[in-house]
């Protein structure tokens, strides 16, 4: 220890040498920081954080049992299945194209599974396993529309909406309908199925370890490497505010059923899909082509791949939501991705704050977005409202995110954070 | 001196050697006959009007165009460059016109943009050490690498355009027009930082249509009128005659200024009568 103190201060660390830069250290310094990038337009998640404390207010203080806790666990299982397909518009945002057929996919999906599950005898497995091939298809030839003939996701996607629902009543055939039969695997997980409370305890106490071993190995390269780190104390202080605020997420949930597997396999791929975003090359490849398409290209990246894998990844993520849909509903309708699937998917990403003009997102925005969304809509079922007004907020409430999205976005600009 | 590779080229060293490089476009010949020599630790200024054929020739060296005939040497050895990742593994990197920059990420991400280190779990301390080094050896005037692309003035981002195109130890850097979009003080950091880029060894090509600056940096200019050699000279060539060369019009706004200077010049000298 005393021998790096005495080394430390003859070579200042490397991003350190420049006298201009304000560097703010502990966790006083932390906060100002996060005001000043706040003040700057840099808003992150802080938006949604804001509008959910909003709105559970609202709703808790008109109808207590909005924020109990089997209230919020239904809340849970509704999430998961539109968040799913909420996280793959989050990779179409990021390249800055759109996918507005993702309802339709997931309907289509759930069909399948329907007819090839129950009607044609084949093993369950089997039969997801089909469904989301098929979507990924259907993105590669989004893909294929736009990297060689050049046409707008926008309009291909649209198309796309309405050749897949066809598709969807075509194989539904005049039944119309197929129910899955309960006490299946599928539909209890869609519907049952909860973590045992010891394994939720122990997986949210996953992420406050991960954070301090991750971050402890990454401060000592750091050092070692001559670049300033953060401090030890503020890395334990935020693991353990995470950990104990979790934990208390899963204490208040495990009063009632508990967290649902369904809800983990969502916070999983959301994680997942963080990491791939943030620490792979073809995260960094997705926001460098959202950002400049033309830079990306003359870097090397393979701009064409990067968009089919989004497509891809956004169309076989709608059909996976779908079968997910299909088994908390233990049906498959012709009426299952229609209706307000598709823009709720696309609300719950912007909200959550991916931008839409690209380059710009993070993973978890489709776990908070879609969360709002879902209080939204719980908070008015259970005020016994009708759906007109349920979509009339639900529109107000994306109008305002897009509205933020683009008042932040003007403030980078004159903040030159663009 | 700085060691920029584990390969040193030695100074003076005939880096590129173009001879006979012509490049038709159907009927029109845009390049005839080009020969161009660069040395290690050597600037060349490539000076013409628009359609002399300057960005033809970087295209051609980039590996973005093939040329219709000639030969091209690289280090003494004749080269063949079929595309442009061609002329990066044989260490010719360029810096086009517009910086090719993604605004929304940070320095570290753009230097090492589609060269990043460990694609599956990138090397965060590794680049952003890399990049350090990389600004430091160009004394750049860089706050922060973590800073996006977006919050940078444009000879900070030239820098960075740069900085990125020495990621691959070059042995050759071509400039399309690198202060076409800048101001006094930026035009004047990128200066200098390409004579820093000399002063590491490494042959410098740029395109500007700015007579002064090239004049600043160049150690010599060549001059392309309508795809063709058409002069070989000294940075310290008068006004006059590099636009003359140019244009290839002895009778123009500039000739016929410094006539009349010229002439008031006699005048007064002249004891009257």
């Amino acid at each position: 220890m005393s021998r790096e103190a005495e080394a430390a201060p003859v070579p200042p660390q490397l991003d350190r040498a420049d006298v201009r830069v304000k560097h703010e250290a502990g966790i006083g310094g932390a906060i100002r920081r996060f005001f000043d990038r706040v003040r700057s337009g840099d808003l992150g998640s802080l938006p949604v954080i804001v509008g959910l404390v909003i709105i559970w207010t609202v709703f808790a203080s008109i109808n207590p049992i909005f924020l109990s806790s089997s209230n919020l666990v239904n809340l849970l299982f509704d999430c998961s299945t539109v968040g799913v397909i909420a996280l793959g518009i989050v990779c179409v945002l990021m390249v800055g194209e759109i996918d507005l057929s993702v309802g339709s996919i997931s309907g289509f999906a759930s069909a399948m599974v329907g007819t090839l599950w129950v009607n044609q005898g084949w093993p369950v497995a089997l039969a997801i396993l089909a469904a989301v091939a098929v979507g990924g298809f259907i993105g590669a030839l989004y893909a294929l529309l736009f990297n060689r003939l050049g046409m707008p996701s926008f309009v291909s996607t649209l198309a796309g909406l309405l050749a897949v629902l066809g598709l969807q009543l075509y194989i539904l055939g005049s039944t119309g309908s197929i129910n899955l039969p309960y006490g299946s695997n599928l539909v209890n997980f869609g519907q049952l199925l909860m973590m045992p409370k010891l394994v939720s305890f122990a997986l949210a106490a996953v992420p406050g370890i991960v954070m301090l071993i991750t971050g402890l190995r990454t401060v000592a390269r750091r050092r070692a490497a001559n670049l300033s780190a953060p401090s030890t104390g503020g890395l334990v202080t935020r693991a353990v505010v995470i950990t104990v605020i979790l934990e208390l997420i899963v204490f208040y949930l495990n009063q009632a059923r508990g967290i649902p597997w369904m809800f983990g396999l969502f916070v999983g791929l959301v994680i997942s899909m963080h990491y791939a975003l943030t620490r792979t090359k073809w995260g960094r490849s997705m926001s460098a082509v959202g950002g400049n398409r033309e830079a990306a290209r003359r870097a090397g990246i393979n701009v064409r791949l990067i968009y089919s894998s989004a497509f891809v990844l956004c169309s076989m993520l709608a059909a996976f939501g779908g079968v997910l849909s299909a088994a908390r509903l233990a049906s498959a309708s012709q009426q299952a991705g229609t209706g307000d699937v598709n823009l709720n998917a696309i609300a719950a990403a912007v909200i959550g704050g991916t931008s839409l003009f690209g380059g710009r997102g993070s993973a978890y925005s489709a776990l908070l977005g879609i969360i709002v969304i879902q209080s939204i809509a719980s908070g008015l079922t259970l005020l016994d409202l009708s759906s007109s007004l349920r979509y009339m907020i639900t529109g107000a409430v994306l109008a305002i995110a897009v509205i933020v999205d683009s008042l932040a976005r003007r403030s980078r600009v004159s903040h030159g954070r663009a | 001196m700085t060691d920029t590779s584990d390969e040193p080229v030695p100074a003076g060293e005939l880096v590129l050697s173009l001879r006979g490089v012509s490049k038709n476009f159907g009927a029109v010949s845009a390049l005839t006959d080009i020969d161009l020599d660069v040395h290690a630790g050597e600037v060349v200024a490539l000076v013409g009007d628009n359609g002399a054929g300057k960005s033809t020739l970087v295209k051609i060296l980039a590996g973005v165009h093939q040329p219709s005939s000639g030969t091209i040497s690289f280090r003494g050895k004749p080269v063949t460059l079929a595309d442009p990742s061609a002329a990066l593994t044989l260490g010719i990197a360029t810096v086009f016109q517009d910086l090719a920059l993604c605004e929304n990420l940070d320095i570290v991400a753009n230097i090492f943009l589609g060269r990043e280190l460990s694609p599956l779990r990138l090397d965060e301390v590794a680049m952003e050490v890399r990049a350090w080094t990389l600004l430091n050896e160009l004394s750049a005037r860089i706050p922060s690498v973590r800073e996006v692309v977006a919050s940078l003035s444009g000879g900070q981002r030239q820098t960075v355009a740069i900085a990125r195109s020495l990621l691959l130890e070059p042995k050759l850097i071509l400039l399309d027009e690198p202060t076409a979009a800048l101001g006094v003080a930026q035009t004047a950091e990128v200066l200098n930082l390409i004579e820093r880029v000399r002063d590491r060894g490494l042959g410098v090509v740029i395109i500007s249509h700015n007579m002064e600056d090239v004049r600043a940096v160049a150690d010599r200019i060549v001059v392309l009128r309508l795809g063709r050699n058409n002069g070989i000279f000294s940075p310290d060539a008068s006004n006059q005659e590099l636009v003359s060369a140019i244009t290839g019009a002895s009778n123009n706004s500039v000739s016929r200024r410094a006539e009349r200077r010229q002439a008031r010049q006699d005048q007064t000298q002249e004891p009257r009568p």
